[in-house]
Formats: structure tokens, C-alpha cells, sequence
């Protein structure tokens, strides 16, 4: 597929600027990246799951959505835009509209791996022509930073702190892409920010004009609950990906697509480093701690070749 | 021309639903209200109605996608019972919050602890501050002619609200009884075009709804949904009277049965209001002057109304299908017993707790409760104004 950065970036913003996220937040990157998928001229509903994201861009009396919006509550994302496309399809059939209209929602990491999965696999299973994108910044970042099912093992949150006993997150992180795969929906991406945004607009294209059921899990870092240097959004990114701890990847129709394989792979100790949640491991003694991480991440890199090829 | 026929309460609603046909029905299962989207689905499948049925995954999603719709311009409802209800306590506040016309069919059941799938009225008297409208129906036809009603008040400019029509589960929901139906067109005439001002999918102009509200805001809100609350009695009124001119029955705030002389009433809600009226007629043959008021609308609470109707009367018993653990009676109990102090009403008032997980309410049970009162009157005090009817203790 054609991608002209330039041409792409210039598309105008569906999130306006001026709202109250953080300097340097991923999820509005996520956000506007995905919105640039649309294609002009066509309208769009956004949903959103209660989050970061939605107390800062729809504070009563501003709203920073160019779009139609509609959040209703933490749990029930999926749920929201299953019936606001319901609405779509009954005032079409009955003609009292004739736009062309994308349904697309967003969650944290929170609203989507835990409180809001049910509501999520329920309008995944049922195929609504939605896509649900998955901002993950691994943590309930809007309350404060306390650890969630899509918080790495050993990361340092507020639930979960690193002490003289703990070590952090004693548990692995879920995989949510495979379970939305598992559903057997038309489309499943993982994606991040980067090749200059390539493969996330590739994604969000494919899902929003995927017909049906499309799930993008966007990893999204956040610089407070990650504590890394703010500017080195990108950087992170890359690492995670170079590191294999946040593999690109989709599933198109049940085929699983591998989309980036390092030419070298780094150890995870470079993606670690940099963030200071994950700062208790470099501490003498915790090597070990380091090493279960690797071996977890080789281990679903393994397993997640073997399912593509 | 009106049609005769006997059916269930729940297949009262449905066939109201039908002759709506509403645009968007998300709906999950819950006993006693099943047969409502049951009987729904069967229409769709059909072609009876070409409502979007949306078979979602739980009750907090059927009421969630139900808002949404309506927030995107649809035309929409749910069912639900008991536990179900108390799943979509979050959204409920939502919906009102958001001011979307709505419509939820709720079939009256017992919440959990212990599980019981019979009627009381703990599960929608527990969200009677969310911000709905309530009407509850005595009998199947009160089901099907307060459907037929409902979107007509939710959807009014001056009130935009949402509505919940109750009934009595399994007394009201499965038995079946004689019933007037009306024509399809006449329903349709009387429901009218649902035409939104703003909606999501509206291609002048885009809406975003859902704001995070700070202590700037949030009280404001609050207040002009209350407002909107406020407008509801003149709506319930004015639809009652034009559904009564198509239909010939009468809808208001409440039924008075047989007080215009009474000195002695019962006040309660739902299905044993009919058990109350058979009690009132055996005493009334003796020549004691009872009567019974069976309230339809409970939120907004008719107070003023209300205490207006029970003015000339010695003693009254509110009855409640639901406890409240005030340690002083149910919420209806709480609700008359204020209504009447604001008209410094001389009335002597207790509250009875009956029929909990469907126990039985038997005429000799309201018998009894009016041979209370002719004590409480005789004694001129109310004695213990907190009791239970028909327990074993």
C-alpha cells in the first residue's frame, strides 16, 4: 500500500488541538494517527470508553472531536457503538439518512483488557461493522497509575510497587490481540508509532474499511506511568519493537501476518532501561528478574512465528 | 376498531412493541421478562417488524447500546428484571443524565440474596432516583396501554426523559386476561414519527454527548434534569387524556377506587391493587367505608395529588412490595408519609412490607389491614407504623 508521509500528516485533524491530554501523551498520537485512516469525505462516529482521553477532550463546555461522539461509561465502549451502529443501520433501511458513516471506538488499556472486555467481546462476536482501537499505555493511567492486565511483568505502579519484598507486577501481561483474534473477526492488528507512522496508517485504513468487526491494539506509552524522557516517545517505540516485546502483526481473516521482523533483535534490557517503572530491575541482585522478562518475550516471539507462518 | 384477545402481560408488550416497531432493541434475557425479546425476535424473524435486534451480551450492554442509539437519533428500548436492572444501575443514571427518550419494559422480580425469580418491587424501587420516569401497571392491559404511552411522554420536548413501564413479574407477566387491543394504525398514529433535534448521526451538524461535567457544571445539569422532571405530570396527563380518546380508558397519576367517602385507604402498587379492590367490595357490602388508591406514576411522586386524594380519610396503610431498611417501612411507605406532613394532612399512616419474592397478598390480607386501621382509628395512634403482612415470624 502507497504511504506518502507528508501527504498523510497533512490530512486535517479530527482531534482538534487545545484539549487537556499530557505533553507527549501517546494516546493522542494513537488517536490522531488512527483518525488519518478515514478517508475525506467520509463521516464518522467516535466512541469512547471512560479514560485519559475522555475527561480531557470532552470537558463540559468544549469538545476537541471534529466528529460526532459519544461516550457513555468505563465498561461498556463496545457496547455504546454496537448501538449506535445498530441506529445507523435501522435509520438507513428506513431512509431517514443516506451519509456514509465509520464507527470507530477508543479504550484504554483499562476500559479494554479488564472492565471493559465483555461489553468488547460481545460486539466483537456479534460483527458490527466497528473498529475498536485498544490505546495502550499498559496501566489505569487516568486514576493514577495502578497496574492492569496489559501492565508488563515487574513494571513499578501504583498497586504494584517495587518495595523491599515486591518487585512490581508479579504476573504476565494479557494477550488481548490474540483473545479479539480468537473471535474470528475480519481484522486484528497490533501496531505502534513506528516507520513514521507507516504501519499504524496502513492499519487504520484496513480496519475502518475492513466491513464487519476490526480490533487494533495500539501500544501507546505514556510518559507519566512510564517514566522515560518525554521527547523519546519515538525511540521507545522503536525499541519495543526491535526488542520484540511489542511485535507488529495482523490477522486478516483468521491468517496471522507478521509485518516487522528485526534484523537484529535487541535484548529487552534496552527496551527496560530507558523507563523508570522498570528501574528496580537494574538494581544489584536482579538479574534474574531481567532474564524471566527476556525469556517471557522470546518465548511469545517464538510463538507468535509459528502462528504466522 | 378495537380487538379482543387474551394474552400474558409480556405478550402484551411485545404486541405493543410490534405495532411500534421501534428502530433499535438491544436486549439479553432475564426471567420473567424473557418473553419480551423472545417474542420480539420472532416478529423480526417474520418481517413483522424491521427493528435492528441486537442480541447483546449483558444487561449493563443492553442498556448501554439502548442510550447510544437513542444518543445517535434511534428510536429505542430494552427489557429487563430483578438482577438485570440492578446490572444497569450505571447506565440508568447515564441515559437520565443525557436526557435520551427511552423506553425500558421491566418485569418486576426480587433481587438476589436469596435468588428468587418472583415478583416484588426491590429491583425497580432501587432505582427510583435514577432519574426515570416510573409507571406501574396493575394488569395486562395497564402493561400494554402505558407501552403505548410511554414514548409519547419520554419524547416530549419539555421532557425528554427516560421511561421505565412496570409490571407485576409472573402475576401480571404470565397469567394470561382479557384485553383490548388497539388497531395497529391507531398506535402508530398515536406514537407519531420520532424526530430528534440532535443526534449523532444528524448530517448538519455533529453532536458529542457523554462531557465530563467539573463542580462548574455538574449541578446545573442535575437541576435542569430535575426541571425536565418537574414537566412530567402535564405531559402524563395530556397523553393520558388523548390515549383515552382513542382507547376510552382513563390514565392518570393514580386510580382512586371507592374514596369518595373513605375513611379508612390502602395506598399500594402493581397487581395487588386488584386483590385490594376485591377486599374493598367485601367490606363495602358490610358498610365500611374503605377505599384503595393504586398509584401508576411513582417517579415523578405525585405528592401533592396524592394527598389531596386521601384528604378526607382517618387512616391510611401504604403498602410496599420491597424493603428499604430504614428500619421504618418500604419507599412508597416514606414517600405517602411525606406527602401527607406537607399537607399537615391529620391522617394517622402506617406502612406494611408484603408480598417479598412473591409471596401471596390474599383479600383476607388487605381485610386484615383495614381491620388494622379501624384500631389504629379507634385508638386515634398509629401504634407501630412498621409492619410486615402475611410473614411468618
Amino acid at each position: 500500500m502507497d504511504y506518502n508521509f507528508k501527504e498523510t500528516m497533512n490530512k486535517p485533524e479530527r482531534l482538534a488541538p487545545g484539549h487537556r491530554m499530557c505533553a507527549g501523551c501517546g494516546g493522542t498520537i494513537a488517536v490522531r494517527n488512527v483518525l488519518r485512516g478515514l478517508h475525506e469525505g467520509d463521516k464518522a462516529v467516535i466512541g469512547n470508553a471512560t479514560s485519559c482521553l475522555e475527561v480531557s477532550t470532552l470537558m463540559y463546555p468544549y469538545s476537541a472531536w471534529e466528529d460526532s461522539y459519544v461516550h457513555t461509561a468505563f465498561a461498556n465502549a463496545g457496547a455504546s457503538m454496537a448501538g449506535v451502529e445498530g441506529a445507523y443501520k435501522a435509520l438507513k433501511k428506513r431512509g431517514k439518512i443516506d451519509d456514509t458513516y465509520k464507527f470507530i471506538t477508543f479504550g484504554g488499556d483499562g476500559g479494554t483488557y479488564d472492565i471493559g472486555l465483555q461489553s468488547l467481546s460481545g460486539a466483537m462476536e456479534r460483527n458490527h461493522d466497528m473498529v475498536y482501537v485498544c490505546y495502550d499505555n499498559g496501566a489505569y493511567m487516568n486514576t493514577g497509575i495502578q497496574r492492569s492486565s496489559a501492565t508488563p511483568m515487574y513494571a513499578d505502579t501504583t498497586t504494584t510497587p517495587a518495595g523491599t519484598v515486591g518487585h512490581g507486577k508479579e504476573q504476565n501481561r494479557k494477550d488481548l490481540a490474540a483473545i479479539i483474534a480468537a473471535h474470528n473477526i475480519p481484522y486484528v492488528a497490533q501496531t505502534t508509532f513506528v516507520q513514521n507512522f507507516k504501519d499504524l496508517h496502513i492499519k487504520a485504513e484496513k480496519a475502518i474499511y475492513t466491513p464487519g468487526a476490526a480490533f487494533l491494539n495500539v501500544m501507546a506509552p505514556c510518559p507519566r506511568g512510564w517514566r522515560y524522557n518525554t521527547p523519546d516517545i519515538m525511540e521507545i517505540c522503536k525499541l519495543a519493537v526491535d526488542t520484540c516485546y511489542w511485535p507488529l502483526f495482523e490477522v486478516i481473516d483468521g491468517e496471522w501476518v507478521l509485518n516487522y521482523e528485526p534484523k537484529k533483535k535487541l535484548p529487552i534490557e534496552d527496551f527496560l532501561r530507558p523507563q523508570g517503572r522498570f528501574k528496580h530491575l537494574f538494581e544489584p541482585g536482579n538479574e534474574e528478574l531481567v532474564a524471566r522478562i527476556q525469556e517471557e518475550t522470546d518465548r511469545r516471539w517464538e510463538a507468535l512465528k509459528a502462528r504466522c507462518k | 376498531m378495537a380487538t379482543k384477545d387474551r394474552l400474558s402481560g409480556n405478550e402484551a408488550v411485545a404486541f405493543a412493541l410490534k405495532q411500534i416497531n421501534p428502530d433499535v432493541f438491544p436486549a439479553f434475557p432475564i426471567t420473567p421478562s424473557t418473553e419480551i425479546p423472545q417474542n420480539f425476535a420472532t416478529y423480526v424473524s417474520n418481517g413483522e417488524v424491521d427493528t435492528e435486534f441486537i442480541t447483546v451480551e449483558s444487561e449493563h450492554s443492553s442498556m448501554s447500546a439502548a442510550i447510544a442509539a437513542s444518543a445517535a437519533g434511534a428510536r429505542a428500548l430494552t427489557a429487563t428484571s430483578s438482577c438485570g436492572l440492578a446490572y444497569m444501575f450505571e447506565p440508568l443514571y447515564i441515559a437520565s443524565s443525557d436526557r435520551l427518550p427511552l423506553l425500558l419494559a421491566v418485569v418486576n422480580r426480587a433481587l438476589t440474596g436469596p435468588i428468587n425469580i418472583n415478583c416484588d418491587h426491590s429491583d425497580s424501587m432501587g432505582v427510583r432516583e435514577s432519574g426515570w420516569i416510573q409507571l406501574y401497571a396493575e394488569n395486562n392491559q395497564e402493561a400494554y396501554d402505558n407501552l403505548v404511552q410511554a414514548y409519547r411522554i419520554s419524547e416530549n420536548p419539555a421532557v425528554r426523559l427516560p421511561i421505565m413501564v412496570c409490571q407485576d413479574g409472573f402475576i401480571t407477566s404470565h397469567a394470561v386476561q382479557n384485553i383490548e387491543l388497539l388497531e395497529d394504525e391507531a398506535v402508530k398514529n398515536f406514537v407519531g414519527e420520532y424526530e430528534p433535534e440532535h443526534y449523532l448521526l444528524n448530517r448538519d451538524e455533529v453532536m458529542a454527548i457523554g462531557s465530563y461535567g467539573v463542580s462548574d457544571y455538574y449541578m446545573e445539569a442535575k437541576r435542569a434534569q430535575a426541571e425536565a422532571m418537574l414537566n412530567v405530570p402535564s405531559v402524563v396527563l395530556e397523553v393520558g387524556k388523548d390515549f383515552e380518546a382513542i382507547s376510552g380508558r382513563s390514565y392518570g397519576f393514580f386510580e382512586e377506587y371507592k374514596m369518595e367517602d373513605a375513611d379508612r385507604a390502602v395506598v399500594v402498587i402493581g397487581s395487588a391493587a386488584g386483590t385490594g379492590k376485591d377486599a374493598v367490595d367485601m367490606l363495602r357490602e358490610s358498610g365500611e367505608k374503605v377505599g384503595l388508591i393504586k398509584v401508576r406514576m411513582y417517579r415523578p411522586f405525585p405528592a401533592e395529588a396524592l394527598a389531596g386524594a386521601l384528604k378526607g380519610v382517618k387512616a391510611v396503610a401504604v403498602l410496599d412490595r420491597a424493603e428499604s431498611y430504614t428500619n421504618c417501612g418500604g419507599p412508597l411507605g416514606a414517600d405517602v408519609m411525606a406527602a401527607l406532613f406537607r399537607a399537615r394532612s391529620q391522617a394517622l399512616a402506617v406502612n406494611y412490607i408484603y408480598g417479598l419474592g412473591g409471596r401471596d397478598i390474599t383479600v383476607k390480607d388487605f381485610a386484615k389491614v383495614y381491620e388494622d386501621l379501624a384500631e389504629v382509628v379507634r385508638n386515634d395512634s398509629a401504634g407501630d407504623t412498621y409492619r410486615y403482612l402475611g410473614v411468618r415470624e
